[in-house]
């Protein structure tokens, strides 16, 4: 743990001294409902389609993410580094994936105000402690598999393709759960609570994935 | 105790052992059939043109690549099996210097002291050791390349390693600051060292042994004065 931690501390550093993340899936974030803003042709819009256009922008943005994750370890031979410390290899796989659900929860704090002000009919304050959470679920789970993908993705020279290819297919289950878990949060007359099946399924391919991801990890650091 | 003419005597103890160590990249074959054994304490200089193998055999002694063939032994650990018990115990100075550009020197330093578990005073003296407390501050990518490879020196010994494998260890040092790094990494070191230089006199000066490779191939294995002037220029040729 104190490993992953002393990496994290490390990649967030990076990123505020960068900026070359967050900011950019922000941007995109927010560019995309503007999109969606006027290529609906409504001004709001509410219940499962405001939830898939939220999951689904949420969702592409968080790809930029993923795809620039490992670029600095393997540009700047931060691989090479960690893997010469006489470490646990899953250090960095937490490390990694903890960094990206800091992205993750950073572009929500301005992508869902942006999405309530540009295209949302109904008031978020009520249903926000749900949607708060079926989004940390779901951040999780991109956060797990978008370490892995990202892993994969950076050993190849077409790794802006492969990010997407690879981890688009793998995260349809979780954009389906969160978004049949969110509509019901931003319907015209909401509930507060999220759908418990829903949000069980989400939970469940997050501990899978997370699994999975524990599994796999060291092998793909392997030469 | 084994004693080469004009160098320190080594333990008979082996740091390094390659029998028959082969090493393909697909189709291509780095290493073919290389055998050597680097006493505790010794120096080994790995001489040869571009591409004749000598970064591949650096990079499967630190672990980052695994033998396809024969028997690799460092620090009386086989490799691949037990890379785990290897890692820690050797240094690697590489043609990159595996530092963060964004970072500054002493916040890279600091990154791979808690790595290896080394206290912050370890970084500070080193910084001091090779004249770069002042710009330690300074993000590493506004830095010059001799600053850059100080630093990087610094991030290679940082937890004592038993082994050194130095790749180009003098590249961009001006003379000042080959003499600044000498204690850390020349002989004065008293580590094991397996090294290779663009410059094969000042690598013949400081090696106990060469090992000389062309095309992946061993073309040489012996004593610095064994080494006839015909068979140095085969090997660049």
């Amino acid at each position: 743990m104190r490993t992953a931690l002393t990496v994290l501390r490390k990649d967030l550093r990076l990123e505020l001294r960068t900026l070359e993340t967050v900011p950019a899936m922000a941007l995109f974030a927010v560019s995309t409902f503007v999109v969606f803003h006027f290529g609906l042709g409504r001004v709001t819009i509410d219940g499962q389609l405001a939830a898939g256009v939220l999951t689904a922008t949420l969702l592409f943005a968080a790809m930029l993410g993923i795809n620039r994750l490992f670029v600095a370890e393997r540009e700047q031979g931060g691989f090479d580094a960690f893997l010469l410390a006489p470490v646990d290899r899953t250090a960095l796989l937490i490390a990694k994936a903890a960094a990206l659900f800091v992205f993750l929860t950073l572009l929500e704090v301005v992508a869902v105000p942006a999405f309530a002000l540009l295209l949302l009919g109904p008031s978020l304050g009520p249903p926000l402690p749900g949607l708060i959470a079926v989004l940390a679920l779901a951040d999780l789970g991109i956060a797990v598999i978008g370490t892995l993908v990202s892993a994969i993705a950076v050993h190849t020279r077409a790794r802006d393709l492969i990010g997407p290819l690879l981890g688009l297919p793998l995260l349809i289950p979780a954009l389906l759960a969160t978004a049949r878990a969110a509509g019901p949060l931003l319907a015209s007359h909401a509930t507060t609570s999220p759908p418990g099946k829903w949000i069980a399924i989400l939970a469940l391919y997050d501990v899978v994935f997370a699994l999975l991801a524990y599994a796999v990890f060291d092998f793909l650091l392997e030469d | 105790m084994a004693r080469t003419p004009g160098t320190r005597p080594v333990a008979d103890t082996p740091a390094v052992e390659l029998r028959g160590l082969t090493r393909h990249f697909g189709e291509r074959t780095a290493l073919r059939e290389v055998s050597v054994r680097v006493p505790a304490g010794a120096t080994l200089a790995v001489l040869g043109r571009n591409g004749a193998g000598k970064s591949t055999l650096l990079r499967i002694l630190a672990t980052l690549l695994r033998p396809h063939g024969g028997e690799v032994s460092v620090l009386g650990d086989p490799l691949p099996r037990r890379a785990f018990a290897v890692r820690g115990k050797v240094g690697l100075l590489a043609h990159e210097p595996l530092l963060y550009r964004d970072l500054s020197g002493r916040e890279n330093l600091l990154y791979h002291a808690r790595l290896h578990a080394v206290g912050r005073e370890r970084v500070d003296s080193l910084l001091s050791a090779v004249g770069m407390e002042r710009r330690a501050q300074e993000p590493v990518r506004s830095l010059s390349q001799g600053m850059v490879q100080r630093l990087a020196v610094c991030r290679a010994v940082l937890h004592e390693p038993a082994l050194l494998l130095l790749d180009e260890p003098r590249a961009n040092l001006d003379p000042g600051a080959s003499e600044l790094v000498e204690p850390l990494i020349g002989r004065a070191s008293r580590c094991t060292r397996v090294l290779t230089s663009h410059d094969p006199q000042s690598a013949l000066a400081e090696a106990d042994l060469v090992l000389g490779l062309r095309d992946g191939r061993p073309q040489f294995v012996g004593a610095p004065g064994e080494l006839a002037g015909a068979t140095l220029k085969e090997l660049y040729a």
